[in-house]
């Protein structure tokens, strides 16, 4: 018990955090590629795509923070701190580009002032979120069991990098979204933007990759020492190929396949971060196991979260089944 | 940690939060209300509650928004502002907010969207479903985040080890001995805040003798509401006040300015607490009448602030002015609901031109009673977060005095932004008003609002 309990409510953390990052990130992408569409009305279009979805899809951000601070409580208290700035502004962009889905549509004098909430709060968000992963991976500083660092400790180098990377892919995950769910002018634009934006994606893909290990000796063992050489040496080339997919699927008659291949594609980058980190839950200082909560307190959020998730994953697929197809001009929002 | 960062933590976190809490009890109240008129259309047919409907659904749609996007604030906040709290009480309470994501968040996220946008598409019967589903999420988030905040006020079902609090029984923490009535008076609160909600907007109609039928139905509803629930809230009110005065004393004495332990306690009406002196000034007090509503008795022992050391007394003037701000509240809402209550019995409901203009700017009440009645529970917890065990000065984060002042500013400017932003689109949706049609009547594309997803199947 004592062994698979943090194990299985890291799984459920991880899993949290993939969903957030798929589910809102085709969302926040779409944010990050409004202010380019070609017209007012493929905007409208582009924001009633996501309406019906955004607020499950942040959800997800909801449930990682409260399982983290369940299951992994000195986690949740180290990092927090640690990641103070990048944080508020995160949350700050959040608000701005979520209320511009209700408000847009009503305004009219100020509707781009909207158009820019939207945009300009899915981006900084989507950046915030990479600037956090990029300094979770170059790990914090600690002491006491408390962060011991400075406010501005996580703007480095790679932590930018890992912003822009994000940002980038979320923008893929937006196009492909679009390809999928939208016809017409807005689907051709997702296309336009997908050739635009896969490319960028794997530069950042590939810089991260090589910056990682480099910076990180162990991360570096991790991947290059015998025997695990021979497991992962796929790892890179699968994504090359699913890569290779995308760009295929982009150009051909495919709608819905760009989509999931990108989702593939953050799958993949999602396991190579695990592969690097493993096994901690705070970088190089402390394991899920000596981040954990009691064994009691594991207990009960676990059985809660194994029972509850199958049931929320079901009517989420329902309320996404509800509005399946492609977006009409004119359906939800609209004036 | 500096005094400093202590107290910008405390005022962002009532700042953030106070903000917050209004969009909940809007977000409850309003859903309630649909619940009602989604089971109104759907036994009846009538298409006034179709129009009713797809209106407040519009209403409710912008203050759910601003909810979910103020809520994610406080999840992390937590973290960023409190570690010390989080790390020391995450294996007690940690798991309500994990329970409120999986069982309540969820929830209401998964069926908003159909309700927002799906009455069109699934019909009115899953249309009603996800109206329900949205309303018993929006409760059952309620039940958890009050189970974690009334644990902090009266804790219960714990052990202490190396400064942490370990669980020993779940229902006992969950179930603390004020939670049920703290439960209750809120979620009643906020109900009452739907029905006023909805009694100011028709109140507004009439007043301005436009959308006549949307508001008389409105206001019918909605006071009916209220004449349960206003003269309920007193009953529990009065309830949760007797549990606090058993578990946290030295709150009650806050609330009603008594400074001596002594039987036959006063009622104080108005008074300015100095607590240097430790004595009301300028008081006006009606003999014996405090202990008579505290423990139903003339002569009963209510204890006093000086029972206490200064240190461990919460700060006294916010805690008492706030309580009467709250029972003021209350009192104007009661006074409305009684007149409309009288006025429906003389069937002068709609034509009174006084009570229409009362109605229309009544809606703030219980918003301002909420933010109260919190004031007056939160900072009765003073010196404490966790209450007699956790003090608030130890519960801060690591985090540097600059980046709390940097972030305070920021969240008052933009919540003060977002909430002119909300008046104005929400005037706007008023003045607009309900739209009258069916939906073969228009082609789908000029059909304005959150109700115009063309039809993918005709309605049932």
């Amino acid at each position: 018990m004592a062994f698979y309990l943090p194990l299985v409510l890291g799984l459920a953390v991880a899993f949290s955090i993939v969903m957030y990052v798929v589910a809102d990130g085709f969302d926040l992408g779409v944010g990050v590629l409004f202010p380019f569409a070609p017209s007012d009305a493929d905007r409208d279009v582009m924001m009633n795509s996501v309406a019906p979805f955004w607020d499950g899809n942040e959800t997800w951000l909801v449930l990682g923070g409260t399982l983290l601070i369940a299951a992994f409580p000195l986690a949740y208290a180290t990092l927090l701190p640690a990641f103070y700035v990048p944080l508020v502004v995160m949350l700050l962009a959040l608000i701005f580009r979520g209320v511009a889905f209700e408000y847009r549509f009503r305004a009219s004098r100020f509707r781009r002032f909207w158009d820019w909430a939207f945009s300009g709060g899915s981006a900084l968000a989507g950046f915030c979120q990479g600037l956090v992963l990029g300094a979770f991976i170059d790990g914090i500083r600690v002491g006491d069991g408390a962060f011991l660092g400075g406010p501005l400790d996580f703007l480095t180098g790679f932590a930018v990098v890992c912003g822009l990377g994000l940002v980038a892919g979320y923008a893929l995950l937006g196009a492909t979204w679009l390809i999928f769910k939208t016809a017409g002018t807005s689907n051709a634009y997702g296309r336009a933007a997908a050739r635009l934006t896969l490319p960028a994606t794997l530069l950042f893909i590939a810089i991260v990759s090589v910056w990682t290990p480099a910076a990180h000796h162990h991360i570096a063992q991790r991947w290059f020492s015998w025997p695990n050489l021979a497991f992962l040496w796929p790892v890179p080339l699968i994504t090359a190929i699913v890569a290779y997919g995308v760009w295929r699927a982009v150009a051909g008659p495919h709608e819905a396949r760009p989509f999931i291949l990108s989702i593939a594609l953050f799958l993949l980058c999602f396991l190579g971060l695990a592969v690097s980190l493993w096994p901690y839950a705070i970088p190089y200082v402390a394991t899920l196991w000596q981040a954990a909560s009691s064994e009691a307190t594991l207990t009960f959020v676990g059985i809660g979260t194994m029972v509850i998730l199958p049931i929320i994953l079901s009517y989420l697929g329902y309320a996404y089944w509800t509005f399946r197809g492609k977006v009409e001009p004119g359906a939800g929002y609209g004036s | 940690m500096t005094t400093d960062a202590v107290l910008l933590s405390r005022v962002q976190f009532a700042a953030t939060i106070g903000f917050h809490i209004l969009w909940p009890a809007y977000t409850i109240g309003v859903s309630g209300f649909i619940v009602i008129l989604s089971m109104l259309w759907l036994r009846t047919r009538k298409p006034i509650y179709r129009d009713l409907l797809r209106f407040w659904i519009r209403l409710f749609a912008l203050g759910f928004a601003m909810g979910v996007v103020s809520g994610i604030v406080i999840s992390y906040e937590i973290g960023t502002n409190w570690s010390s709290f989080a790390e020391r009480t995450a294996n007690v309470i940690g798991p309500f907010f994990t329970y409120e994501a999986l069982t309540a968040f969820f929830l209401e996220a998964g069926f908003v969207g159909v309700m927002l946008f799906g009455l069109d598409r699934v019909g009115p019967r899953l249309h009603f479903v996800a109206c329900l589903m949205v309303a018993v999420g929006s409760v059952i988030s309620a039940f958890w985040i009050l189970a974690a905040n009334s644990w902090m006020q009266t804790p219960a079902g714990f052990s202490e080890a190396d400064g942490k609090f370990q669980i020993a029984s779940w229902r006992a923490a969950i179930f603390s001995p004020s939670f049920p009535y703290r439960y209750a008076h809120m979620v009643i609160a906020a109900y009452i805040a739907g029905a006023f909600v909805v009694i100011g907007v028709s109140g507004f109609y009439l007043w301005q003798r436009r959308h006549i039928e949307i508001g008389r139905t409105g206001l019918s509803i909605a006071l009916w509401m209220s004449l349960v629930l206003v003269p309920l809230q007193l009953v529990v009110g009065d309830l949760h006040g007797r549990n606090t005065l058993r578990y946290q004393p030295i709150k009650v004495a806050a609330m009603e300015g008594d400074w001596d332990t002594r039987h036959g306690q006063p009622m104080v009406l108005f008074a300015w607490p100095d607590e240097a002196a430790e004595r009301n000034e300028y008081a006006v007090e009606v003999p014996r009448l405090g202990s008579l509503i505290l423990t139903h008795d003339w002569n009963g022992e209510v204890e006093g602030l000086k029972a206490a050391p200064p240190t461990e007394r919460p700060p006294v003037p916010y805690i008492f002015f706030a309580f009467r701000l709250m029972v003021g509240f209350w009192i104007v809402m009661f006074a409305i609901t009684v007149a409309g209550a009288f006025l429906r019995w003389r069937g002068r409901l709609y034509d009174s031109r006084w009570f229409s203009i009362a109605c229309a700017v009544s809606s703030p009440l219980p918003f301002l009673a909420i933010l109260s009645g919190w004031t007056v529970t939160e900072v009765g917890r003073q010196p404490y977060v966790v209450y007699g065990h956790l003090r608030t000065a130890d519960a801060v984060s690591p985090v540097a005095t600059s980046a709390v002042t940097g972030s305070l500013g920021l969240f008052v400017t933009v919540y003060a932004f977002l909430l002119l932003a909300f008046f104005v689109y929400a005037t706007k949706t008023i003045l607009r008003g309900p739209e009258n049609h069916e939906p073969a009547e228009r082609p789908a594309a000029v059909r304005p609002g959150v109700d115009s997803a063309p039809a993918r199947r005709p309605a049932e």
